[in-house]
């Protein structure tokens, strides 16, 4: 089996502007990830990981470098072409969730399909595969709920599983855990497990040691640079 | 995305919150009802005016004395400086298309009947010809006959008012009343007719132009001027020959009173001609509604676009949520325009409701013709919409241009 590329990102350069003061939040990342992989990227606060997320996650464009998502340049889209890229090809999970407060679990997982370029399919195959991912992320009984009937854990499966209604080629995830309970936070690890097996790539931001230690890969970062990169052997 | 994928959030959106949606409709239902009534209010005023005139009788050219330049200094003696009865009865006999011909000359008398006096009544005298003409129906009795013209018969026809003052309950028909210094038989009682023009109908007697001619004339003066005639009235047999029957009485009286045809001592004029006089003085007021009717449409926008653009600072992390999911900058644009849409129209379906009812309220209980124009209702909606549009349009490229990660960002 050929490996194939999903992210490949060159001398990947952020530099905020704060009036007249130049913050570099990213000062030349290049990484490469392959399909299938499941990566951690660690680093102090400040370090420069969710900017880093928000590129890769093409919710932001570099300022200088480039960066491949899936074979196609994604570092000079405008902003229409970079929302089609995140409906089609990517699914983002925030650690505050996210969700929208006035809608069920399952319209909040329909909502990107919503947004599909190409016209939508029809609206009860759309429900149907909206219920089936809540299902797998153990949340069949509860499509009807509003986040705020919801728990922290749930609400993040919610989350989860609207990242994956358009079958993103890559699930990204900003401290997905950071807002929940030891246990909560296992089981959404559990399901990024299952994901993991069943095939997709996931890069996952965290603060803990002990949830990083869980994938494959751990890259960590420091000062808006890769410091290390290394592989956890485990599988 | 789908056109109906944006109105469902779109309506979503504002069906979560009633009461500002509402808030925020009310100035587009204002304004959408105020030009509704006021173009209704105007042009039932018009059409009253208009059905009062044609009330008058259809197809009516009215040729009035003028006295003339040319006339005064001609020293003829005869006919310069006005109609003449025989005028009237040239016209019927040769002008082709004229169904009735009718004069007037008027005079004030005191009327008596028993112990009860009118002072100052307005005696008109006329031809047979004259309810043809005006369109006015007898209640009791006859009119006019054209041997009664001839022989000047002292006969009279009260107007409604004038038989209910002298008569009350008794029956008219057969009675004598004294005119001036004349017994007159009631032959007839008109229908009440009221106002029309500034003249009351009802406060009149009518007696044959004869007798007004050869006895009831006040002064020494008009009884020097003979049979001088203010107006004449001819009905045109059909609307289409009006113009033509203009041109041949022109031609007609011209000769006959031996003037030159460029500066008549007469004048003619149809009813038309007055129905624009009238309805030229109820145009600046018109407008004056109209401009009213827009500007509360326009603060009705300005409305909008304020709750709009609270709504999308509010609404800011929804739409980092949207964008991070694959909203386009279009999208969320349509989202926003859509609804303050959505409001203008709602708006201006109930304003269009309102209007309808406010007017029947109007004329029902405000004794105020109205007309509901069709033309004033696409009108208003058509205006409600531009309004959404416009109005909308800023805070919708607001939204649009909300960077994702800001949006997400924000509490
Ligand atoms: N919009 C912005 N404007 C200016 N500076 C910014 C902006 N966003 C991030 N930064 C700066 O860029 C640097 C990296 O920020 P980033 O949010 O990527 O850190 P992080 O690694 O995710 O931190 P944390 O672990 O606390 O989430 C920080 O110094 C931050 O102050
Ligand atoms: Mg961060």
């Amino acid at each position: 089996m050929t490996d194939s590329v999903i992210i490949r990102t060159d001398q990947l350069k952020k530099i905020y502007q704060m009036g007249e003061i130049e913050v570099p939040a990213l000062n030349g990342v290049s990484i490469t990830i392959q399909e299938g992989e499941f990566v951690a990227i660690m680093g102090p606060s400040g370090s420069g990981k969710s900017t880093l997320m928000n590129i890769l996650g093409c919710l932001d464009s570099p300022t200088d470098g480039q960066y491949y998502l899936d074979d196609q340049d994604v570092s000079k889209l405008n902003r229409a072409q970079l929302a089609h890229i995140r409906n089609e090809k990517l699914g983002f999970i925030f650690q505050s969730y996210n969700l929208l407060p006035r809608m069920s679990a399952l319209e909040n997982v329909t909502l990107p399909m919503m947004y599909i370029k190409a016209a939508a399919g029809n609206q009860v195959e759309m429900t149907k595969k909206a219920e089936e991912l809540l299902g797998i992320v153990g949340l069949g009984d509860r499509i009807h709920h509003q986040p705020k009937e919801l728990s922290g854990g749930q609400q993040q499966r919610v989350a989860i599983a609207r990242a994956l209604i358009n079958d993103p080629v890559l699930v990204l995830a900003d401290e997905p855990t950071g807002n929940l309970d030891t246990k909560s936070a296992n089981e959404i690890m559990e399901i990024l497990h299952n994901l993991h097996q069943s095939g997709r790539t996931i890069v996952m931001v965290t603060h803990e040691p002990d949830i990083a230690e869980q994938t494959q890969r751990i890259i960590a970062v420091r000062d808006g640079l890769v410091e290390l990169d290394h592989t956890n052997g485990r599988k | 995305m789908k056109i109906i994928d944006v109105i469902k959030v779109a309506s979503k959106s504002l069906t979560s919150n009633k009461l500002r949606s509402m808030l925020t409709m009310l100035g587009i239902i204002i304004g959408v009802a105020a030009v509704i009534i006021m173009i209704a209010v105007s042009s039932g005023t018009e059409t009253a005016i208009e059905d009062q005139i044609n009330s008058l009788g259809a197809n009516l050219v009215f040729v009035m004395s003028s006295f003339s330049q040319g006339g005064a200094g001609g020293g003829m003696g005869t006919s310069t400086g006005g109609l003449v009865y025989s005028d009237a009865d040239a016209i019927a006999k040769s002008v082709p298309h004229v169904a009735g011909v009718a004069v007037e000359q008027t005079t004030t008398q005191t009327i008596k009947y028993g112990n009860i006096v009118l002072e100052d009544v307005s005696i008109l005298g006329t031809t047979p010809d004259f309810t043809k003409v005006r369109e006015i129906e007898l209640a009791e009795g006859r009119f006019i006959n054209d041997q009664e013209l001839e022989h000047s018969t002292r006969t009279a026809i009260l107007g409604a008012t004038i038989a209910k003052e002298l008569f009350g309950d008794t029956y008219p028909i057969g009675q004598k009343i004294s005119v001036g210094t004349l017994k007159l038989t009631v032959v007839g009682v008109f229908e009440e007719k009221g106002l029309v023009s500034g003249v009351d109908y009802d406060a009149r007697v009518y007696v044959p132009i004869t007798l007004v001619f050869d006895k009831l004339m006040n002064s020494q003066f008009s009884r020097i001027a003979g049979d001088r005639v203010r107006i004449i009235y001819v009905t045109v047999d059909d609307k289409e020959n009006i113009d033509d029957v203009i041109l041949q009485i022109n031609l007609l009286l011209s000769k006959l009173h031996d003037v030159p045809l460029e500066s008549p001592d007469f004048q003619i004029s149809t009813q038309q001609d007055i129905i624009q006089t009238q309805s030229a003085t109820t145009e600046s007021f018109r407008i004056l509604l109209a401009w009213v009717a827009g500007v509360s449409l326009i603060v009705g926008g300005i409305g909008i676009m304020n709750i709009m653009l609270v709504s999308v600072t509010e609404r800011t992390r929804e739409i980092g949520i949207r964008q991070a999911v694959g909203a386009t900058p279009q999208d969320i644009q349509s989202q926003f325009l859509t609804e303050a849409l959505i409001l203008s129209l709602v708006g201006g379906l109930i304003g269009i409701i309102f209007g309808i009812s406010g007017s029947w309220v109007f004329s029902r209980f405000g004794d105020m013709p109205t007309v509901v124009n069709p033309f004033s209702i696409v009108l208003a909606f058509g205006s409600a919409a531009a309004v959404g549009i416009l109005f909308g349009y800023l805070p919708a490229n607001k939204a649009a241009k909300l960077d994702p990660i800001v949006a997400l960002r924000h509490e």
